[in-house]
């Protein structure tokens, strides 16, 4: 049977925060745009999203974006770019106001404005006092986001490709990307969708350890995917550990709890985040409180029979509080641990949480790799926006609440480089059939029967590597050993088979696509951890325990052929004020 | 523990049935840790699931003759033998995979956004905490299906009632002082079906997740359409 083909003008690869933004920026602006998600929109991970969104409105104590912009830098120990966090900073503002106009149920404060809280690393004046700078939608803020941007789309009649599975890229013979080879889930047809630009929106990659907060589907799709087109991760060794999983089960607390007024003890009742940061306490950014959370379980001050966690202590806020910020939180201590926070303090440890590296692009979405002419040379066609994209407005740590507004910020600003780039390339280009046949041949293979490996024994063993090698503290060979252990799941990959091969709604084929997709990932993660001889933001290293700006203020790149890792330099350079130079991080 | 759970693929069954399990207990494990179990002893069961804490809306069944979502369902509270079947009144695709398509058609029907006719302002709409306040119990609604599938009305009307979890999103926005289109959303629910097909059998306040009660949206959209009369 032909392959069946469809054309847009715009293909956009997931449907959470940042291709729901990108896709009404498109809509709106008359563009043909087709979202293609492996699940329905509004059951991406950015409905999981608690706390709220960065923005310097001031409506609660006196902000600005260039105090903002401070923390993003100091938050993500100097790696972050400046020119794209300076652009961030400046844009949350209107961002969010777009969003309430959108119809987001933003939580109010009495005087009707939008209500925002206190978070992790936020600071007036530069590191003064703390800043309540996070809006927020109680405790389901991503929720409130994601269904009224898919509301919106609704309203601006995008073309959405439900439950498709997206294979791989489609290229010409320059090497631009023109679409993506996809799979109907429902029926297990391929379709091949033409599109002048494609724009990766598709989520992170917690997958790849055992315990996370992240959804079953972040498997890291499209990262995976332009390793595969030649393209680097960048950055990939900074995986962000959330200080407050519940502990042993993953499900995410969030920092709005702390935010709100709650704390950490330890076995002794002790307010341990007072020794590790004096100033903002429980409100340090979050490779702070981690590494201090895993020093107090190591040290043997540890709650609970194993002494294997601490405790976050929310008893003190009263039940109003807990009722009318922390309702979600306060659900899922109910139904997961059968206890209320309102009267019993939560069992919790750092938690695999959040990828700060990702797919290079620039801050207006556009790929960006080493080729012929420097060190950013924009991929035609190719976008990426969101936890997939590296831009990098997190450097080595991000600061809670800037990851929505990350998404809805280039997600934007993708949407609108895009409609540019539309008016001045207006035809579609001939596609290389060979990219094609590359893709579908991704796809065949997983009908090979026979004896072999299954999925689940080659997933368990990759989670239990990359926990055992690649965690919150990290050591060189341990690591090494790590990147041993991943070369011989890659080699077992081979001789995995497929029990079921059947056609309809095929679940286990998606997820050997996805355990491909997680093993190429955890690869980039590894090495790039190996490679980088210092600590910064998340990775800290028990061999290298100090930040190195003489040897290693630069950007990570992580290409798959040869498993081979290239240097950029860090943009230090803001748009419009003066750079922030490195400087001891205290809290 | 045995488990029981529907097994259909169109591709090799000629019909349906309902195929047995026995999974080893653990503490504190919901419905969802079981059917993964299932799937691990054989991975060409099929389920849809995500985020596994009750936020995505992927993971809805029906046990034991109840539609819930099987990632926050404790497997503790459950009477043995645990049937899970799909979602009843829905085209089943595969297993526990149902065609939700009517669902969400359901739900665009009833223009689930804010409309403003006013310019908008340079910052937020300014909107009291008070009004605020009767948005909770509305907007939390995931998209799970647990409400529309469970609703006798929706299963002799799927084409014509809209449903429970489709009403509960238009009081969503009836209710909320920023909307504007107040009167074209009631204009749009007149007649005897749209709305008026509910016959407060309460099976949707009963079978949600979230704790939220379209019974009531309904309510409330019912009086204002007579307020509008009068």
């Amino acid at each position: 049977m032909a392959l069946a083909k469809r054309r847009f003008d715009t293909l956009i690869l997931g449907a959470g925060g940042a291709g729901l933004r990108a896709a009404l920026q498109l809509s709106n602006a008359d563009a043909r745009v087709a979202v293609v998600s492996k699940v329905f929109p509004t059951r991406s991970h950015t409905v999981a999203a608690q706390g709220g969104v960065n923005a310097a409105l001031a409506n609660v104590v006196p902000d600005n974006w260039h105090w903002h912009m401070f923390d993003t830098v100091k938050g993500s120990d100097y790696l972050g770019d400046q020119d794209a966090i300076e652009f961030m900073c400046r844009e949350a503002p209107k961002i969010v106001y777009e969003l309430e106009h959108f119809g987001v149920p933003f939580s109010r404060l009495d005087t009707g404005h939008i209500y925002q809280r206190a978070f992790g690393g936020q600071s007036q004046n530069f590191g003064g006092a703390q800043a309540a700078r996070t809006c927020a939608a109680a405790d389901r803020t991503g929720h409130a986001i994601l269904h009224s941007l898919y509301q919106q789309n609704i309203r601006s009649k995008t073309h959405f490709f439900d439950e498709f599975f997206a294979l791989d890229l489609i290229t010409d013979d320059e090497g631009a990307v023109l679409g993506a080879l996809v799979l109907e889930i429902e029926t297990g047809e391929p379709l091949l969708i033409e599109a002048k630009t494609t724009l990766i929106a598709s989520g992170g990659c917690g997958q790849l350890f055992r315990t996370t907060t992240n959804a079953h589907i972040n498997t890291g799709d499209g990262m995976a995917m332009v390793l595969r087109a030649g393209v680097p991760l960048e950055d990939m060794e900074f995986f962000q550990f959330h200080p407050t999983g519940i502990a042993g089960k993953g499900m995410l607390i969030t920092e709005g709890a702390r935010g709100e007024g709650g704390y950490l003890i330890n076995k002794d009742g002790e307010r341990f985040m007072e020794r590790y940061a004096p100033n903002a306490k429980d409100l340090a950014s979050r490779d702070v409180v981690s590494r201090a959370i895993s020093t107090e379980v190591r040290e043997g001050r540890g709650c609970g029979p194993d002494g294997d966690h601490v405790m976050l202590r929310l008893d003190h806020l009263g039940s109003d509080i807990v009722a009318k910020r922390l309702p979600g939180i306060r659900d899922t201590c109910k139904t997961f641990l059968h206890i209320d926070p309102v009267d019993t303090p939560i069992p919790v440890f750092p938690t695999a949480h959040y990828v700060m590296g990702g797919i290079p692009t620039d801050r207006h979405g556009r790929v960006v790799m080493p080729a012929r002419h420097g060190p950013e040379e924009v991929v035609s066609g190719l976008y990426a926006a969101g936890e997939c994209a590296c831009v990098s407005v997190h450097g080595g740590n991000r600061l809670g609440g800037n990851s929505l507004l990350d998404i809805l910020v280039f997600g934007r600003a993708a949407g609108e480089d895009i409609i540019g780039f539309l008016k001045e390339n207006p035809n579609h280009r001939p596609i290389n059939e060979s990219s094609v046949d590359k893709a579908m041949a991704r796809l065949k293979r997983w009908d090979q029967k026979g004896e072999g490996e299954s999925v689940k024994e080659v997933r368990d063993d990759l989670k239990k590597v990359m926990e055992n090698h690649c965690g919150v503290f990290r050591v060189e060979d341990v690591m090494a050993e790590g990147v041993n252990e991943l070369v011989k799941i890659r080699e077992r990959m081979a001789n995995v088979r497929l029990s079921d091969t059947s056609r309809v709604f095929n679940t286990a084929r998606i997820e050997a696509l996805e355990l491909e997709n997680l093993v190429d990932i955890g690869m980039a993660t590894m090495k790039s951890a190996l490679v980088r001889q210092e600590s910064r933001g998340a990775h800290s290293r028990m061999d290298f325990t100090e930040r190195d700006d003489k040897n290693w203020l630069k950007h990570t790149l992580y290409f798959l052929e040869d498993d081979r890792i290239d240097f950029k330099p860090v943009r230090t350079k803001p748009l419009s004020v003066d750079s922030f130079p490195p400087k001891a991080r205290v809290y | 523990m045995k488990i029981s759970v529907y097994r259909y693929n169109p591709d090799v069954d000629a019909k349906p049935y309902q195929q047995e399990f026995d999974i080893e207990f653990k503490q504190g494990m919901m419905l969802r840790d079981a059917l993964m179990e299932v799937k691990r002893q054989d991975e060409s069961f099929t389920f849809r699931h995500s985020c596994g804490e009750g936020v995505c809306g992927s993971d809805g069944v029906n046990v034991n003759g109840q539609n819930c979502l099987a990632c926050v369902t404790s497997v503790a509270d459950l009477k043995e033998p645990i049937v899970v079947r799909p979602f009843p009144g829905r085209p089943v695709i595969r297993d526990l995979v149902v065609d939700m398509s009517q669902f969400y058609k359901q739900y665009r029907e009833v223009q689930p956004y804010l409309v403003r006719k006013d310019p908008m302002p340079e910052v937020e709409i300014l909107q009291s905490p008070e009004d605020r306040d009767k948005l909770d119990g509305l907007y939390e609604c995931i998209l799970c299906g647990c409400c529309s599938t469970s609703c006798p009305s929706f299963w002799w009307n799927p084409d014509k009632f809209l449903g429970p979890a489709a009403l509960l999103q238009s009081w969503r926005f009836l209710a909320d002082s920023r909307d504007q289109m107040t009167d074209e959303r009631l204009d749009a629910l007149e007649g005897p079906y749209k709305l008026f097909r509910c016959h407060t059998i309460m099976n949707c306040t009963e079978a949600c997740p979230k704790g939220l009660n379209p019974t009531k949206a309904i309510g409330h959209i019912k009086q204002l359409m007579l307020k509008k009369a009068i």
